[in-house]
């Protein structure tokens, strides 16, 4: 019985976090500034890493959790680069 | 397969709650960076998934193989840090590049000069 609440949860998690990627790809799409668009994908990464999780935590793999450690600091140096270039123009100076 | 056949129920109940919240608050933070008028409040909305949001995704993930493995698997911890570090830091200097960019007196975006719209 709870095996199978934590099934559905599981799967219910999933469907909420790709609609929360789905808004931030939205966002992402329409922002009308740069600045905008950059906090979108921060968010889409972060939606990204969560699902990533849930993955692994559904499939019992201890291994999705690489995979979600490698996005986190992806979309750290991602977003640290888009804002270094909004500031400045140039990424390393 | 199912993994989660051998762990107790409690821990199943709760990492399925912890889960559920942390995907819904996850959700509720996009919502506000698609709905939130201005650059200014839209930056403090997602914050909402990077906190709160992975952190109960991460303290379910951490009971869940816990149980799963019967030894403590805490290396979760390393996300929550990693994030709780990194996302102050980028989202202030973003902040930092829109005020550069909109001017910091202009209302949120709204006003910007119209040589940096996109």
């Amino acid at each position: 019985m709870s095996a199978l609440l934590l099934h559905w949860s599981l799967i219910a998690a999933q469907v909420l976090l790709v609609l929360a990627m789905a808004c931030a790809a939205l966002r992402l799409l329409r922002g009308p500034y740069v600045q905008d668009r950059v906090l979108a994908l921060d968010a889409l990464y972060v939606s990204a890493m969560l699902l990533m999780l849930t993955i692994g935590m559904r499939g019992g793999s201890i291994h999705y959790f690489d995979a979600a450690l490698a996005i986190a600091m992806l979309g750290f140096v991602a977003t640290a680069a888009l804002s270094k270039f909004l500031l400045r123009g140039e990424v390393i100076e | 397969m199912n993994p989660a056949a051998e762990i107790p129920p409690a821990v199943a109940v709760l990492a399925a709650l912890l889960v559920l919240a942390g995907a819904v608050l996850t959700l509720i933070g996009t919502l506000g960076l698609l709905r939130l008028r201005s650059f200014y409040a839209r930056v403090h909305a997602p914050t909402m998934g990077t906190t709160l949001g992975a952190g109960c995704v991460l303290i379910a993930s951490i009971l869940l193989f816990s149980a799963l493995e019967s030894r403590p698997v805490l290396h979760e911890i390393a996300i929550g840090v990693f994030m709780t570090l990194t996302t102050p830091v980028t989202l202030m200097l973003l902040l930092r590049a829109a005020m550069q960019r909109g001017g910091i007196g202009s209302r949120a975006g709204e006003s910007a000069p119209p040589d940096q719209r996109p």
